[in-house]
Order: structure tokens, then C-alpha cells, then sequence
């Protein structure tokens, strides 16, 4: 494998994340993805929206598009019907992707436009200082709930499915193996790509919610997910599971329009 | 103009002017009364193997067409009110970060819903400042519909000339009422592309860093220059950036490009304004029925003229105070509760003899209406 510095912008380094944080975990496990699928750099687009998880674009040495809170799909969604044989990934953070931007999340599930979408959940906003997001879950303490929080989460797999999306995985950063299997799948799918990356914050919530350190927190995620359909699960319903979830063909957005540029120019095209 | 004749509502003529400056990508949401922009450009984009899409909202529309700008596509979206105010967040993104691209406001009634179908002109300073932070604009109007087209092409050449967003501010009246456009032949209007770098593949591009006439040259996201767009201040290679230096710099950067080039960017159309001892100062649709008065009243011999301002933001100082140097009456004819008359006081030696003549509520300005606010000036009464 290539040296990882060929794929990192060192001018941008020192990256912002705290110590312990599993955004870097993610970060390797998208270059090994793309390094193992040989990828060319300048067909790739990243574009990512604001939060700690959205400095990866900057990190990366391909386009990069750092935009804002929330709007990140909405600005793949320019980049990818203007140039569909760009890849577009879109790395998220979990209030990025899903509370601000959860209505751009569901809509371009629904018009199931090439790109992959990957939510690194560590299930609070850290650049902010630890405040409940969509996805912190019932009971959890955060600087916004200090008697608890009473918001129910979404289950990201879920909602994906349920909004569209032809391929949904979820994964871990103590699974990097794993992580690396479905991102490649998930990049090479042709339709609207979820993955879920289970990600932890020993800074805000493993302090608030007395996880531990980062290694506690990674070792959570592997006590406490399963794969997909295991026996576990049917022992213990409260498992997260992981794997794919939807991994299905179905028509695409860009290549759709291309059906109507051809209707359009009444077969001049 | 040797070209086609149509009959069209002032929203088509900016669908064709559009297109005629290369529009290549479109996103919008629909509202009234910008909506037959989206309907025209639906049908009309894919036939030139252009891009349309309906987004989830006008926020998402925005960014939408300035990803597609990165791509290095000519783009537009249109709203108005309402969809105008969510579209701020990614008008400011799109200021900072030097991105082409044109916004269509055709003005309704507001605030909030507001009047969906009434006509105002209530939005030149959302416009203006609508985003949070200093920054500059270019925000462009018209009164007819070949000027609708003119300015149309005009905002997309300044989009690409100074790396901006810029403004068409229309209203319902110019947006939805009918009439003739010649439509120019190709050539007829000069149409500004896209300035891309000359720099080869393996040097060293930096996508900030301005050539020696101040223009900033693009690449194309997908071509041999990978780079970091980001709304964060940034240095010259688009990387964030804190460095007070860097920041005053750029933000020095942002309002001197336009701020320095008023000229450039304004358009106006004057009628006897050479000797007026009155001068009405308007635009858009209400320049249309001061107009009016003033072809009626110089046919009566009276010294009325009118100055049509066909460029708002950057606002025209120097040309408002050269055109108003002779006048008594200054009187700014627009709908709504004062905003051009702003600046136009700053402008004149005499702000006391500055006079508004306006309606705000919900019906066109008419012609009587000016006539009516002319006579209590010239102390003849109602």
C-alpha cells in the first residue's frame, strides 16, 4: 500500500481532534478504501459540512469542499449532477448530518443520487462542547441536559432504509477491518450509500456519560454490537447490530437525467 | 437587436437571457412569483443537455447550484421573499468562498408570507445585508423586459468577473406581466466565461491567490488541481485560517473587488435629465410609471426627468450625486417604505430636498399616485 502521507495534506497538520477521538481511525479507514480500490484522486470529491468530524475533507488530498452546518448533501447533490463521473463521499457528523441537516439527508436518500454518505456518530456535538444531537439517545447527559436527556435518537439505519437509500451499512471504529470492507462497497455502489461509523468522543460524551477513556469507549462498541442477524442479537435485543443492512439496485438520480436529456433532445443526443 | 420577437412574461425573458449567457445548471424550490423560472428552465436545460433539479428547500437550492459551480458550470437559482431569506447562509458561503453564481429574487410583499401575489420592492436591503458579516454585493434590476434580459446576462458577467454571487432583483409586475422582448442574436451581447487557470498539471495552483488585475482564475473541481474550498477565512491555498493578517486581507479582499469597480458594474438609463429641476430616481417596475409622468409632463413643457437605476448594489454615489447636482426636487419613486431614498440622501449635497413617492400596499404604483406626491411638493396640493 502506498504511503498514507500521499493522501494527507500535511500543511493542514496538526488536525484539530482531541486525543482518543475516533475520527482519525476514520479517516485511515476511508484512504485504506480508497487506496485498496485504486481510486484516482482527481475523481474524487469530499465534501463535508461543519463540526469536528467535517475537517476530514481538508485533511484529504483530493477536491475538497468544507461547507456548512448541515448543507453538505445539498452541496454534493450540485457537484454530482453537474459532473456525474465525479465519486462524491461526504463525511458527516452526527447533529451535522441528522438534526440541521436531516432533511437534506432524507431527500437525497430519496432521489437516490450517487454519492456516500458517512455519518461519524460519536452522538454529541464536540466542536460546540458536548451538547445532546439526534442520535445521543434517551437518558444520556450532555452540557444541554444536565437532569438527562429526554429526546429519543433516530436509528440511522433505519431511517436510511426507510428514506430510500439502496445501500445502508453500520460499523464501528474498533471494527476497522470492517469499516474498510463496507466503505469500499459503499463507494463502488452506484445509488445513495449510508454508512454509519460508530465513533467515540472520550472528550464530551465519554465524560459526561462516565465511559471512560477512549480505549473504554472503543471496547464498548465491541461489547455492546453484534453483526447482523447473530444469535446474540436474538439473546440480547439492546445489541447494536452492524454489517449491511440494504444493498439493493435501483434506479439512479444522474443516471435518470441523462434518460431525460435524451427524451429532451428527442434523440439528438 | 436583429434577432427573434416573443411575447413573454418578464420571468421567461430571464430564462432566455440565462441561457444565452451559458446557464448550464440549475436547482430551485418553488415559490411565487419566481416559479415560471423553474417551469421554463425545467423544459428548457435538458434540451441543451443542461442540469435542472427541484431541491428539498431554497437552502439546499443554493448550494446545490455552487457545488455545480465548482464544477465549472454557469448556474442560477430563483426565489423570492421568503425563500431569499433561507437562502442568506449560502449567499454569504458563496461571497466568501469566490463562487459564480446568480440569484434571482422576484420581490413580493413582506415580511414573512407576506403578499405572494402583490407586488414591493421591499427586498433591496435583504439584499444588501441580508448576510451576516461585512461583505459587498452586486444586486441588479430592470423595468422592461429587454432590460430584464440585458441585466440578466450583465449579472452573469459579473458573477464570473469578480468571482461572485450577484443579484437579480426583479418584482412580481416585471416577473409575471407580458410583452414584447426581441430576443438578441448570439454575438449581439458580449458573455463573459469562465476564467480558468493556465497553470499546468504538477505545479503548485493556489485557487486564492489573485492575478496582478485582481481576477482570481478557477479550476474545475475534477481537473489536475486538487484544492480546499471553505467558508472559514482562508489563505491563498483556500486553507483556514486565523492569521489576523490573512484575515483582514481577505476580508479587505472581498468588498475592494466590487467597491472598486462601481463604475464597471453600474448600469442606469436617463430621460431629460439634462436641465430637470425635478429628478425622479427609480427602477424596476416602478420606474415604469415614472416614467410615465415624466413623458407627460415634459410634453407640457415642465422640467421633470427621471434617472433609472439598473445597478443597486454597489450603490452609484458619485452618478446619483452628479445626475441630482442641478435638481430642487429630488423625488425616489420605489414600493415600499423607503430604502433606495437611503442612499440616494447620502448621495445628494441636498438630502432635505430628497422626497419619497411610494405605495406598500400590495397594488402597483401608479402614475397619479407620482403626480399626486409632485404637486404637494410643488405646494400646487392634491
Amino acid at each position: 500500500m502506498a504511503s498514507f502521507k500521499s493522501y494527507i495534506r500535511e500543511r493542514f497538520f496538526p488536525h484539530i481532534w482531541c486525543p482518543g477521538c475516533g475520527h482519525g481511525t476514520v479517516l485511515k479507514g476511508l484512504i485504506t478504501a480508497i487506496e485498496e480500490l485504486q481510486l484516482h484522486k482527481n475523481d474524487i470529491v469530499v465534501v463535508s459540512g461543519i463540526g469536528c468530524s467535517s475537517r476530514i475533507s481538508g485533511y484529504v488530498d483530493f477536491h475538497s469542499l468544507h461547507t456548512l452546518h448541515g448543507r453538505a448533501l445539498a452541496f454534493a447533490t450540485g457537484v454530482k449532477l453537474s459532473k456525474p463521473e465525479l465519486r462524491v463521499i461526504v463525511p458527516m457528523g452526527d447533529g451535522d448530518a441528522l438534526a440541521i441537516g436531516g432533511n437534506h439527508f432524507i431527500h437525497a436518500a430519496r432521489r437516490n443520487i450517487d454519492m456516500t454518505a458517512i455519518v461519524m456518530n460519536n452522538r454529541i456535538y464536540g466542536m460546540t462542547g458536548g451538547q445532546y444531537s439526534p442520535l445521543s439517545g434517551y437518558g444520556v447527559g450532555a452540557t444541554t441536559a444536565p437532569y438527562g436527556n429526554i429526546d429519543h435518537d433516530f436509528d440511522v439505519a433505519e431511517l436510511s432504509k426507510a428514506a430510500g437509500a439502496s445501500f445502508v451499512a453500520r460499523t464501528t471504529t474498533y471494527h476497522v477491518m470492517q469499516m474498510v470492507e463496507v466503505l469500499k462497497k459503499a463507494i463502488t455502489h452506484k445509488g445513495f450509500a449510508v454508512v454509519e461509523v460508530l465513533s467515540q468522543c472520550p472528550t464530551y460524551f465519554g465524560r459526561k456519560n462516565k465511559m471512560g477513556e477512549a480505549a473504554d469507549m472503543m471496547e464498548w462498541f465491541k461489547n455492546h454490537t453484534t453483526p447482523i442477524g447473530s444469535a446474540a442479537k436474538q439473546k440480547d435485543p439492546a445489541l447494536i447490530e452492524r454489517g449491511i443492512f440494504v444493498q439493493q439496485e435501483k434506479p439512479e438520480y444522474c443516471s435518470e437525467y441523462d434518460k431525460i436529456i435524451a427524451r429532451a433532445m428527442g434523440g439528438r443526443a | 437587436m436583429s434577432g427573434e420577437l416573443r411575447f413573454v412574461q418578464g420571468n421567461e425573458a430571464c430564462v432566455e437571457a440565462a441561457l444565452y449567457a451559458g446557464l448550464q445548471f440549475y436547482a430551485g424550490y418553488p415559490i411565487t412569483p419566481s416559479t415560471e423560472i423553474a417551469e421554463h428552465l425545467a423544459y428548457r436545460l435538458p434540451q441543451i443537455g443542461g442540469k435542472f433539479i427541484q431541491m428539498e428547500d431554497e437552502i439546499a437550492s443554493i448550494c446545490a447550484i455552487i457545488g455545480a459551480s465548482l464544477t465549472g458550470h454557469k448556474v442560477m437559482t430563483a426565489t423570492s421573499g421568503p425563500g431569499f431569506s433561507l437562502m442568506q447562509e449560502g449567499l454569504g458561503y458563496a461571497i466568501m468562498t469566490e463562487i459564480p453564481c446568480v440569484i434571482v429574487d422576484v420581490q413580493r410583499g413582506g415580511p414573512s408570507t407576506g403578499l405572494p401575489t402583490g407586488p414591493s420592492q421591499g427586498d433591496v436591503y435583504q439584499a444588501r445585508w441580508g448576510v451576516h458579516g461585512d461583505h459587498a454585493i452586486i444586486a441588479l434590476t430592470a423595468s422592461n423586459h429587454q432590460d430584464v434580459f440585458e441585466m440578466t446576462v450583465h449579472a452573469f458577467n459579473m458573477a464570473e468577473t469578480y468571482r461572485t454571487p450577484v443579484i437579480l432583483l426583479f418584482d412580481e409586475v416585471i416577473g409575471h406581466m407580458r410583452e414584447r422582448l426581441m430576443l438578441p442574436e448570439k454575438g449581439e451581447i458580449a458573455v463573459v466565461d469562465r476564467l480558468r487557470t493556465s497553470v499546468r498539471a504538477g505545479v503548485d495552483y493556489h485557487p486564492y491567490l489573485p492575478r496582478e488585475d485582481g481576477r482570481l482564475p478557477m479550476s474545475d473541481f475534477g481537473g489536475e488541481h486538487r484544492y480546499n474550498v471553505t467558508g472559514l477565512f482562508h489563505d491563498m491555498w483556500g486553507f483556514p485560517s486565523d492569521n489576523p493578517g490573512v484575515v483582514h486581507g481577505l476580508l479587505r479582499h472581498l468588498v475592494d473587488k466590487i467597491s472598486n469597480n462601481v463604475e464597471a458594474i453600474t448600469r442606469y438609463r436617463e430621460y431629460h435629465l439634462e436641465d430637470a429641476r425635478t429628478v425622479l430616481i427609480s427602477y424596476g417596475c416602478s420606474a415604469r410609471s415614472a416614467l410615465h409622468v415624466v413623458q407627460n409632463r415634459r410634453a407640457r413643457g415642465e422640467r421633470v426627468g427621471l434617472l433609472e437605476l439598473q445597478s443597486i448594489w454597489p450603490f452609484p454615489y458619485a452618478l446619483v450625486e452628479e445626475k441630482c447636482a442641478g435638481a430642487r426636487h429630488i423625488v425616489v419613486v420605489e414600493m415600499n417604505m423607503g430604502q433606495v431614498i437611503r442612499a440616494v440622501k447620502r448621495a445628494v449635497h441636498n438630502p432635505e430636498r430628497v422626497t419619497l413617492a411610494n405605495r406598500i400596499d400590495g397594488n402597483f404604483i401608479t402614475p397619479t399616485d407620482i403626480k399626486n406626491i409632485l404637486r404637494l411638493i410643488e405646494g400646487r396640493g392634491v
